[in-house]
């Protein structure tokens, strides 16, 4: 039972009871998805399954058997071989999205997959229509971010960010 | 966690067999039930994993869709004629949850999730009949805010978390189940049970039962519904209330409508009085506040939780002004 974690191969755990975000950091040392309430209230282990975004703590890391994931830690790796850091950290930094940091990797990888729903098609409940094209306004993206709390109320900063890597990307 | 064995299904017979036992249980995205059995609320001897199972929508001859219990909450609310046929429906399901959550959680599982009332939650320190039959219920003297005002029990006052069951109760959908005697469906209504005296309870499945789908009939005036969820904060909390409704004018008379209320009850609730008393009769504030006052002339508030008769009262209004301003 193997899964693929930054585009490495790991051996899934024998205990059942081990969740995805356990085995990324205590099994492989993978310590930038964080346990902040380890019952899916604050978006912390936020971590990408081919590409989606889910919370890594409410998943058995036997379920994912064969999936990709990708983890904070495989961002700048996979874009360009770890030597520069993926736009979305980088416009963090610049916009001071974060104060303690602790929520940081969760709203990254969050942000990444929200962008691919959006790209998708997916509404959110603040759309108007529901079936008409998403714009990614300010109000859209505090609805389609609100599963990542900051306590530290970082949040102007992180839209900013966001809205600002989205729009080089041509998204908005 | 207690420790469990933990076995994926290929198919539905295989899963059946291996869901037979008393101690196992199905796994959907496992976002309510993996919290449950680490806060040793639930201990299953076996999970049987049954997201490879039915996870399509397809049209039914009728001019509904047949929606598989694997499909994804995400791909259920971002399919087109979702979106275009029962906005209520895509709207309630956004409404629920985080995007992570909703990438994760299937349709089955949001049907069998369980309450959140945290009494049920608190495994070292409350009486719960729901978790502990017979122990009491520490809600009904207690801190009882998000409690239930219908159809709540002496025994239990819990109310059921999901805001996509309000929509598939006011979309008449119906239920496909598969169990060790057959197939059978039932009424999505049906499915959710009050507390009465066995609040432990959720749901009339019987055991080692799976559901396989999830059928919404054509219902073509749902293209005017909405849902409006109220919540103490603007997003990612339970609803306080909420309102999931679909409306027909006829001129300036209701034609139709399908209203059901969550937040408020055990069960996801179908609000059968307050639209029998809207249809054929005028659409106006006056009409929709009397139809909440016909839904809600059972009502048992507790201590804290008065505040929801008016709240419901004013949220259906609202949103049946909209309607009525979409439809006409």
């Amino acid at each position: 039972m193997s899964i693929t974690v930054n585009g490495s191969t790991a051996q899934l755990p024998i205990d059942a009871r081990v969740s995805l975000l356990d085995f990324l950091r205590d099994h492989l040392q993978l310590y930038g998805s964080k346990k902040g309430c380890n019952q899916g209230a604050c978006g912390a282990c936020t971590v990408l399954v081919d590409g989606e975004r889910i919370l890594s703590c409410l998943a058995l890391a036997v379920q994912y058997e064969g999936r990709k994931i990708t983890t904070v830690e495989g961002l700048a790796q996979e874009l360009n071989e770890g030597n520069a850091l993926h736009a979305l950290q980088q416009a963090f930094i610049d916009h001071d999205g974060m104060q303690c940091g602790f929520c940081t990797p969760g709203q990254i990888c969050s942000a990444i997959g929200m962008a691919t729903e959006a790209k998708r098609g997916v509404p959110s409940y603040v759309s108007g229509d529901l079936a008409a094209d998403v714009i990614l306004t300010r109000d859209e993206l505090q609805e389609r971010m609100s599963g990542n709390l900051c306590r530290c109320g970082a949040y102007n900063g992180i839209i900013d960010a966001i809205r600002e890597t989205l729009s080089a990307e041509g998204v908005e | 966690m207690t420790p469990f064995t933990y076995v994926r299904a290929g198919n539905t017979a295989d899963a059946l067999r291996l869901g037979a036992g008393g101690a196992a249980v199905y796994l959907g995205g496992g976002t309510n039930l993996v919290d449950l059995m680490r806060e040793t609320v639930a201990r299953p001897g076996t999970l049987v994993d049954v997201t490879g199972l039915s996870n399509t929508i397809d049209e039914t001859d009728g001019g509904g869709l047949l929606i598989g219990a694997a499909v994804r909450n995400t791909a259920l609310a971002e399919h087109r004629a979702v979106r275009t046929r029962y906005p209520v429906l895509a709207r309630a399901i956004l409404a629920g949850a985080s995007a992570q959550i909703r990438n994760m959680a299937t349709v089955g599982g949001n049907l069998l999730q369980r309450t959140r009332c945290s009494y049920f939650y608190d495994t070292d320190g409350s009486r719960c009949n729901k978790r502990a039959p017979g122990t009491g219920c520490d809600a009904l003297q207690g801190i009882n805010r998000n409690h239930a005002i219908l159809g709540a029990s002496a025994m239990c006052v819990a109310t059921h978390p999901s805001d996509m069951c309000v929509a598939l109760a006011a979309l008449d959908a119906t239920v496909h189940l598969q169990g060790g005697r057959g197939a059978r469906t039932m009424p999505f209504t049906d499915l959710h049970r009050l507390p009465v005296d066995h609040p432990e309870i959720d749901t009339v499945l019987e055991p080692g039962e799976l559901i396989t789908a999830v059928e919404l009939p054509p219902l073509e005036f749902a293209k005017t519904s909405t849902y409006r969820k109220v919540r103490d904060r603007a997003s990612y909390a339970f609803a306080l209330v909420s309102v999931a409704a679909a409306l027909k004018l006829d001129g300036d008379r209701i034609e139709d409508v399908r209203i059901g209320l969550g937040g408020v009850a055990h069960k996801p609730w179908r609000a059968s009085k307050a639209e029998a008393h809207l249809r054929h009769g005028p659409a106006t504030e006056q009409a929709f506040r009397a139809a909440a006052l016909a839904e809600l002339a059972d009502a048992h508030p507790l201590r804290d939780n008065g505040f929801k008769i008016e709240l419901v009262t004013r949220t259906l209004i609202a949103v049946l002004g909209d309607l009525a301003g979409a439809a006409a």
